[in-house]
């Protein structure tokens, strides 16, 4: 299982689905993608977990840049994760208080709109 | 004597085939279906952290991963030369029992987790 990507617009708010394995190998791919989308004008991001299989601390090394990257933009990164074998992860690292997570897509756009 | 040794060129396309075999031979020496996750994020953490160094300091080197079962215990143990780092928050917060020790070339990480010998 290698890393897929791919990116839609949706309410105005940029959404990647991220799916397979984060890690080491492929989270450099990730890494470029956030980049390429801050650096093209898309501060507002939802990442879409719900496919990611493995996630590696250079995984959450990216999503903590990307985070860092959209936030000098005033923008914003969340997250869209339920499993529990990725949320773990997340919450060992204290980084539960650092992304906002939520449990679809719909609902993590929702929140955003919210808070403007 | 380990059970299971892999040696591999310090590349990070190599870190998955370390979480795999780590992983199949935790599932064999009967670590519990639950702590398969557990064992697979660290062992990927440890090489991870392997590979980074040796690609520093020696990239001719390759990184050796020992796999043993012994005792009820599946024990890993890795080397390398970093000492610091979000890695290592993460395998001090899913191996069952850490040890880091000082080593003539750096530090090595050894884990362990219960398992139930046939």
């Amino acid at each position: 299982m290698d890393l897929k990507l791919d990116h839609h617009t949706k309410d105005g708010i940029e959404v990647v689905n991220v799916e397979g394995e984060i890690d080491v190998y492929t989270a450099p791919r990730l890494r470029e993608l956030l980049i390429e989308l801050v650096n093209n004008g898309y501060y507002q991001l939802v990442v879409n977990m719900e496919k990611v299989d493995f996630l590696d601390s250079t995984g959450l090394g990216v999503l903590v840049g990307g985070l860092k990257r959209v936030r000098a933009h005033d923008g914003s990164l969340d997250l869209v994760c339920t499993q529990e074998r990725i949320l773990k992860i997340f919450r060992i690292t204290g980084l539960t208080k650092v992304f906002g997570i939520h449990d679809t897509v719909d609902e993590a756009i929702a929140a955003r709109k919210a808070e403007k | 004597m380990a059970t299971v040794e892999v040696s591999f060129t310090p590349l990070p396309a190599h870190v998955r085939t370390a979480r795999l075999v780590a992983t199949a031979v935790a599932r064999r020496s009967g670590v519990d279906e639950a702590l398969l996750d557990e064992v697979r994020l660290a062992v990927g953490e440890a090489c991870s952290r392997a590979v980074e160094a040796h690609r520093l300091h020696c990239p001719a080197e390759p990184v050796r991963i020992a796999l043993t079962d012994a005792a009820g215990r599946f024990e890993v143990e890795v080397t390398d030369d970093l000492d610091r780092g979000l890695g290592l928050a993460v395998i001090a917060g899913l191996a069952d029992d850490v040890r880091i020790s000082e080593t003539s070339g750096g530090i090595s990480i050894t884990m362990s987790w219960p398992a139930h010998c046939a």
